[in-house]
């Protein structure tokens, strides 16, 4: 079956010119017509413009061209830009917006020829666990649609996961790539800050923020980082260091390798079998060659409360601009302050009205020094909790999520509680590091499980081998769910 | 032992916040709410609020502040020059416009 190919696979068929682009994308539409309604990973398909690219990158085939993409149905999540679909960020707010431009990662994909099938949902502005706040309707783990997918890149997980694409970008900002390949069973890199250029995407928490790819393997995540990173005049905060060929250094061996494992992350009060699959992670991983230390990060605890500082203080600055002028919903009102009010009230969901509320009381007179100064000095020591370890290891490796999918419905009244889901992903985002979640194992009920490998800033080619190596002495990643299609 | 923090910060219901201090930052942030969220939002951010006064615990005296994790500074684009996106690009998603330009109520009274 077509929509079963990883990218390398659907590559090494289109090459040969035993299958065409346009085979392979009306396989992907009718898959995604058959499963989707089951599962709400897409919140927009654009099916024409899919096709057309489908035919270009079949005649471009044909004259005997060549790129790792070509021809290659991808899903971007719906707070990126993409000229001409539409790009809501999962918000009522930006109900009907159709962006002007694309996003320098978006250029950088057409320009190797890659059929974009759609938009796929996400919590409200990229703010949530689990794609329940998206304004648009909650998306469906395909491993058990009762189930959340995680978030906030959910409907990038499950269309993945659930072969209605090749692979698809997301973005993390405290684990929203990571914690839904976990909870769907795909692979996610959230790179290091500053790796790719976040030019086109709607800002959440602009010091946090990256863009990354979700793949059904490592070699696939591997080619798809390698294609979006690298430095961007329209980024100032994209660093100017040169990309490695990732896909070109993965290894199935991990000889020499030092590998971290951080008692802070194996706690009281996580899903036992995620432990025991993640120590069990640890064990192949030495046996494939690398050395196991113990290292500490001292300060992790801190990791939650400074996030909820300065993600929601950014993000209420970021939010400012929705104001009705420009784009999105105008709910009009007699004078301009008013028509301000009643849009924001009307057309932000609820986690992001009191995400502006935390961080605007975080950030205004006489709370600034208290909340956001300190949070942002607590920034500094877990930042060097990280910079202390990565003197003695090459890698960390961890848990991505202390839980498997969590029911449907089951934390959206406590946001606190939903907040913990996030709890092994934030501080690598504080941190500015890279990380990486691969599939390492079921919990009783069927649930995939999350192995993650963090890696220094702009070390993702560390964390791809090791991720890889892992991957190639195990079969997590080559487990399909069955999905109930009611 | 994060989790066990945490059901402090989840189940402690004291209000470090006032309903007044809820208002006054709904202004600021250019809100309207209901006053059933304003009396929600006194009650959520206040417990997110507690539990960060965990951040007192470290000492922080010497610690300089970390706005963004990257060695860049004042980074400057060369002033050329470019293209601008065509003005009815733009203005196509326009709540409203007059001619060329965006139409909003009077700033100014």
């Amino acid at each position: 079956m077509l929509p079963n190919l990883t990218i390398h696979e659907a590559h090494d068929r289109l090459t040969r010119h035993e299958i065409s682009s346009v085979e392979l994308t009306q396989a992907i539409l009718e898959r995604i017509d058959h499963i989707d309604p089951a599962l709400h990973a897409y919140l927009h398909l654009a099916r024409d413009s899919a096709l057309r690219q489908a035919q270009e990158a079949d005649a471009r085939l044909t004259h005997g061209e060549d790129t790792p993409l070509l021809g290659i149905p991808l899903a971007i999540k719906d707070v990126i830009c993409v000229k001409g679909l539409p790009a809501t960020a999962g918000s009522k707010i930006l109900q009907g917006f159709v962006p002007p431009y694309d996003a320098t990662a978006v250029t950088k994909l057409r320009a190797l020829g890659v059929v974009i099938i759609g938009k796929t949902n996400t919590d409200e502005f990229a703010m949530g666990s689990s794609t329940e706040n998206s304004a648009y309707g909650v998306t469906h783990n395909p491993w058990n649609t009762n189930r959340v997918p995680g978030g906030s890149s959910g409907g990038s997980a499950a269309a993945v996961a659930a072969d209605l694409c090749l692979g698809a970008f997301g973005t993390d900002t405290g684990g929203s790539v990571r914690q839904p390949a976990s909870l769907c069973g795909v692979v996610g890199v959230k790179p290091s800050y500053g790796r790719v250029s976040r030019y086109g995407l709607i800002a959440f928490a602009s010091s946090l923020d990256q863009i990354g790819p979700l793949a059904k393997d490592v070699t696939d995540a591997a080619t798809l980082l390698g294609i979006i990173a690298g430095h961007d005049s329209l980024d100032s905060t994209s660093m100017p260091v040169p990309v490695p060929d990732y896909a070109s250094h993965l290894r199935s061996e991990l000889k020499g390798m030092r590998v971290g494992v951080p008692k802070e992350y194996f706690i009281e009060g996580m899903q036992p079998e995620v432990e025991q699959a993640v120590q069990t992670a640890i064990a192949v991983m030495q046996s494939l060659g690398a050395e196991i230390r113990e290292v500490s990060l001292p300060h992790t605890d801190y990791g939650l409360p400074v996030y909820y500082i300065i993600a929601p203080a950014e993000a209420s600055a970021n939010l400012a601009r929705f104001d009705s002028v420009r784009y999105g919903l105008r709910i009009d009102r007699d004078d301009l302050w008013e028509t301000y009010r009643a849009t924001r009230g009307q057309g932000f969901g609820p986690e992001v009205k009191r995400r502006i509320m935390l961080g605007t009381y975080a950030l205004s007179t006489g709370y600034y020094d208290a909340y956001y100064l300190k949070a942002q000095k607590v920034r500094t020591l877990i930042k060097g909790d990280f910079d202390t370890a990565f003197k003695e290891v090459d890698v960390i490796a961890c848990p991505t999520s202390p839980t498997t999918a969590f029911k449907i419905g089951e934390k959206v009244d406590n946001p606190l509680q939903m907040y913990l889901s996030d709890v092994f992903t934030l501080n690598q985002n504080l941190a500015g590091i890279c990380g990486i979640s691969l599939p390492c194992g079921f919990d009783g009920q069927g649930l995939p499980i999350g192995l993650q490998i963090d890696g220094p800033a702009f070390g993702e080619e560390t964390i791809l081998r090791v991720a890889y190596a892992y991957e190639q002495a195990t079969d997590w990643h080559k487990q399909k769910p069955v999905i109930n299609v009611k | 032992m994060i989790i066990a923090h945490c059901s402090v910060f989840i189940y402690n219901r004291g209000m470090s916040i006032t309903l007044q201090e809820v208002r006054h930052v709904a202004e600021l942030a250019k809100l309207h709410l209901s006053e059933v969220e304003e009396k929600l939002y006194q009650v959520q951010l206040s417990a997110i609020l507690d539990y960060a006064q965990r951040l007192n615990a470290p000492d922080t005296a010497s610690i300089p502040p970390t706005a963004t994790v990257l060695p860049l500074h004042s980074i400057m684009r060369d002033d050329e020059a470019r293209p601008s996106l065509p003005v009815a690009d733009i203005l196509a998603n326009a709540p409203a416009r007059a001619d060329d330009a965006f139409e909003v109520h009077a700033v100014l009274e």
